[in-house]
């Protein structure tokens, strides 16, 4: 695909437009989508309006200006599509929620409370998040610095739930939470930022002795032997992660970032290979040790066989999906609160049933263009690092939208992830809110002119803000 | 850095279109699938949430869908029990629909295309949809007599009005509940229809009055009385009646009820062999006559194997195949090859009663919308002429007289002249015989018509159906107010 990822400094150097304008533009298509789509759902379900839709419009409406005011003070060449497929997605996701909350009427829901206000204050957080970011950081190499003290607590939040009681940190048999004074957070997606700055900056440290040296077996260029420690010990985190907190999604997640961020660093594909083989080996001794991995994969063989068990979700999002078909039911028109958790896990399968084979697709796509253009700006930044950090951080996005959603259609086995940016859960949303942030920055970086020339500027054309790197 | 980059780009595409191609195999190719999957409530809860339409006689929901507090919105329920159970049938969760249920669903969901208008109009008001009520042709009285008639025995009724084919009764045993069979708890229906089709006693599912065909016996006798009225024959025209009659070409014998001797001349008059239901006279008169001239009758009548819908489905009648003469003896006496549903045997008596015309039955008077407008009414429509207006005077003079003084005598009701033929009819040689009675009354204005069968009842179709046959015309008239 040559057209999206040519670099734009190929360009009349200097004139590099900002595409703040472009980014206004989509942000408030968003939120006429948002608003609109709320309304359907309203009309729909209740016949009414509710009295605070004109509050929540006006609320999401400001959240975004201000994210947007901030990208265009503070970040002013990044890329314009990356706030505004966010905005999209999170408010597509509110109104799903929404609507979800307004299922809990219905006879034969599995909703039971009102989740909607709650992500609306997850999201405010996030942007919130995510401003704070842009404005304290405002060059993103300054994380390099703190990589390994990002290690250790990406590690300590990754471990945590572990060595909790499970009272505190246990959820339908996953210990993945940390739940105090009715507060419930996943730190695994704070954990998974921490570790996507660590392994970035180790890569970029380490790069050369893990490209550079090796020997020759069978024609694969293998890595020395002690040069496997890093790639082992991810693997074995991921392991521990299984095994303690019976996460698997975490674990898929964290080794496939890993693996795929070495590939990248060292160009080298026997680090593919070498991880594959990794993931094959641990995967088929999960399979023959731990039940839940076992069920796991037998359930998504066949879900119509364990119907009343296991396969009962996902043979209920298949039906939704199926009885969504091309077109959906149309927002508040289908019973996705049919569908265990579908709020949060299975939330694409309430996208498919409502807003149809059109619907989901398009959300797919969203999440693609939000992907490709990390890749993207991951291939333009100049700095090592940067390029790491951004290739870690969109593959992240690309990962675990795969994962979840191949999960609730069917094509792989079920795992604990949330959709990024759609599914309700605070931490998920906020953790993802700076992991966008993190991508606005660096591409702000990579779109900034290499050497901003001190062009002529006549004094009377003069911006009223000079923006210096 | 940039080459695996691009790599990782172009794998992500990959995994995403991945994913887009397994929607699209969801969404799109096992839609339908999944759609109707049994277990997928979605569709099921849809309908379960609007109010279906009722199923109504003589002003009476037999079938009314009532508000419930579980979590399909609304319960199909039969105030009647197994009154109605062969017309309404059952709307179940587990088994799906039958009979009404299944022919009327459209507008008894409110799908019908006639009810398109208002569905827009609930868009626009807000209003839940419901669906429309299906008014029937059943006269209450003549239903209850039916049933109760054929209480304790396999069997069916089926009663017309002669003169627009409206259907006033349609009975058959042994019955069931179908609310039973249509509540909302699926562990009950399944105990329920195993509880119903245990054994190997009869599937109480099955309408005996038009699913399915049986040898009509001697009822075939009337319609090769009619092919020889045609042929110039008279009531009084003498036929050969023998006691004991050598089938052509064979050795085999036949012989008359109980070997009893028909007429000790060994001949009598068309109207007196009728009366008694004399075999060898039939058998010979049908040979006489010809394969032909009876099979031409008989598929006048509708013995023509064609299904039919009255809406509900009906089996076809028939005569079958007639390879000899010895053949079309025994085919000339309702035996052999010769099959008549219950609603046949109903429509051939209708016939002669109604001048030797053939209305088409039908079951649904009236379609209603939710605000019981009328959307559709059944117009009485002709279906044949089988026989002229003097032929069927001739056989209803023939058929008074088989009530008056023939073998059909239990079917005399006081005051009034009943016309009628019985049947018996052999099964097999290990099976009591299926006895039968077709007639209508009164004989010189006809009101209603009737037939009566009951299966391996193992006496005749005098002792056994007539019985029932005049409490059903009873019924009818006391209803009338007669």
């Amino acid at each position: 695909m040559p057209g999206p990822l040519t670099d734009p400094r190929g360009t009349a150097a200097g004139a590099t437009p900002t595409r703040r304008g472009t980014e206004a533009a989509l942000l408030a298509f968003a939120v006429v989508i948002t608003v609109v789509a709320q309304i359907m759902v309203d009309l729909t379900v209740t016949g009414s309006l509710r009295p605070e839709m004109a509050g929540f419009s006006v609320w999401i409406t400001a959240l975004w200006v201000v994210a947007h005011l901030v990208v265009r003070k503070w970040a002013s060449y990044a890329d314009p599509l990356l706030l505004p497929a966010v905005a999209l997605l999170v408010g597509l996701g509110l109104t799903v929620i929404h609507r979800l909350d307004l299922a809990a009427e219905q006879v034969g829901s599995t909703v039971t409370r009102e989740d909607a206000p709650v992500q609306l204050i997850w999201a405010t957080l996030g942007v919130a998040l995510f401003v704070g970011f842009l404005v304290a950081v405002r060059d993103h190499r300054s994380l390099a610095r703190f990589a390994y003290t990002l290690a250790l607590v990406g590690i300590v939040l990754l471990a945590l739930p572990a060595v909790l009681p499970a009272s505190m940190s246990e959820v339908n048999g996953a210990k993945i939470w940390i739940r105090v004074a009715g507060f419930s957070i996943q730190p695994g997606e704070f954990a998974k930022l921490c570790l996507i700055v660590f392994f970035a900056a180790y890569l970029e440290d380490k790069r050369d002795v893990l490209a550079l040296a090796s020997r020759k077996v069978a024609g694969l260029e293998l890595p020395r032997g002690r040069d496997l420690g890093p790639v082992l010990l991810a693997w074995v985190l991921s392991i521990l992660v299984l095994v303690f907190e019976r996460d698997l999604g975490s674990s898929l997640l964290l080794f496939g970032i890993f693996v795929v961020m070495l590939y990248v660093a060292t160009e080298r594909a026997s680090w593919l290979f070498i991880g594959l083989g990794l993931f094959a080996g641990g995967a088929l001794i999960a399979y023959q040790i731990f039940a839940h991995v076992q069920a796991r994969v037998d359930t998504w063989l066949s879900p119509s066989d364990y119907y009343d068990g296991a396969g009962y979700q996902v043979m209920q999002s298949l039906f939704g999906l199926g009885t969504g078909g091309l077109f959906g039911a149309g927002l508040g028109g289908g019973r996705p609160d049919q569908v265990p958790v579908a709020k949060s896990d299975f939330i694409a399968s309430a996208v498919g049933e409502e807003l149809g084979l059109f619907g989901l697709v398009a959300v797919i796509i969203v999440y693609l263009v939000l992907v490709e253009r990390g890749l993207r700006t991951s291939l333009v930044v100049r700095d090592a690092f940067g390029k790491l950090l951004a290739a870690g951080l969109a593959f992240a996005i690309a990962w675990q939208v795969f994962v979840v959603l191949g999960g609730v259609t069917g094509l792989l086995p079920l795992t604990g992830l949330t959709t990024p940016f759609l599914a309700y859960g605070g931490s998920s949303l906020v953790a993802n809110f700076v992991l966008v942030a993190m991508l606005v920055r660096i591409s702000d970086a990579a779109r900034r002119p290499v050497t901003p020339q001190a062009a002529p500027v006549r004094l009377g054309d003069a911006p009223t803000e000079v923006v210096t790197p | 850095m940039n080459a695996p980059l691009r790599r990782v780009a172009i794998s992500v595409l990959v995994l995403f279109t991945l994913l887009i191609v397994n929607v699209n195999i969801i969404q799109v190719v096992r839609s339908d699938e999944l759609r109707d999957d049994q277990r997928n409530t979605r569709v099921l809860a849809e309908e379960y949430d609007r109010e279906r339409g009722s199923i109504v006689v003589a002003g009476n929901e037999i079938a009314v869908s009532v508000p419930t507090e579980d979590r399909l919105e609304y319960l199909r329920t039969y105030p009647e029990g197994p009154l109605y159970a062969p017309v309404t049938g059952y709307y179940s969760l587990v088994y799906g629909n039958t009979a009404l249920e299944d022919a009327e669903n459209d507008v008894l969901s409110g799908e019908d295309d006639r009810l398109f208008v208002r569905r827009i109009a609930d868009l626009f008001t807000g209003r839940d949809p419901a669906g429309g009520d299906v008014v029937l042709t059943l006269d209450p009285a003549v239903q209850q007599a039916a049933m109760a008639g054929l209480e304790g025995v396999t069997g069916a009724v089926v009663a017309l009005d002669p003169t627009t084919g409206a259907i006033l009764g349609m009975a058959s045993t042994p019955s069931y509940d179908p609310a039973q069979l249509s509540s909302h708890d699926p562990e009950g229906i399944r105990t329920y229809m195993e509880q119903i089709t245990a054994g190997d006693g009869p599937d109480p599912r099955v309408n005996r009055a038009i699913a399915d065909n049986y040898p009509p016996g001697s009822l075939f006798k009337v319609i090769v009385s009619a092919a020889a009225l045609e042929e110039g024959y008279a009531p009084d025209t003498v036929v050969p009646a023998p006691d004991i009659m050598t089938l052509p070409q064979t050795t085999q014998q036949l012989r008359n009820f109980n070997n009893s001797s028909c007429s000790p001349s060994q001949e009598q008059p068309l109207i007196d062999a009728l009366t008694i239901s004399c075999n060898t006279a039939f058998a010979q008169l049908g040979i006489d006559l010809g394969e032909d001239k009876i099979r031409e009758k008989a598929e006048a009548f509708g013995l023509d194997d064609e299904r039919m819908e009255i809406p509900l489905p009906v089996a076809g009648s028939h005569v079958g195949e007639i390879e000899s003469d010895a053949a079309l003896g025994q085919t000339s006496i309702g035996q052999r090859d010769v099959r008549m549903t219950v609603l046949q045997a109903a429509m051939v008596a209708a016939t002669v009663a109604n001048d030797g015309v053939q209305m088409k039955p039908y079951l649904v008077d009236q379609l209603l919308a939710p605000d019981l407008s009328v959307i559709d009414e059944t117009d009485p429509e002709e279906l044949r002429e089988p026989i002229s207006a003097q032929v069927a005077d001739q056989l209803t003079e023939m058929m008074t007289s088989v009530v008056a003084r023939g073998s059909g005598r239990a079917a005399r009701i006081q005051g009034m002249e009943v016309a009628g033929k019985t049947g018996t009819a052999q099964v097999r040689e290990d099976l009591p015989d299926h006895n039968w009675f077709m007639g209508f009354a009164p004989a010189d204005d006809p009101k209603i018509a009737v037939a009566v069968f009951v299966a391996n009842g193992g006496g005749t179709g005098g002792d056994t159906s007539a019985p029932i046959a005049r409490q059903v015309m009873q019924a009818y008239f006391e209803g009338q107010g007669g």
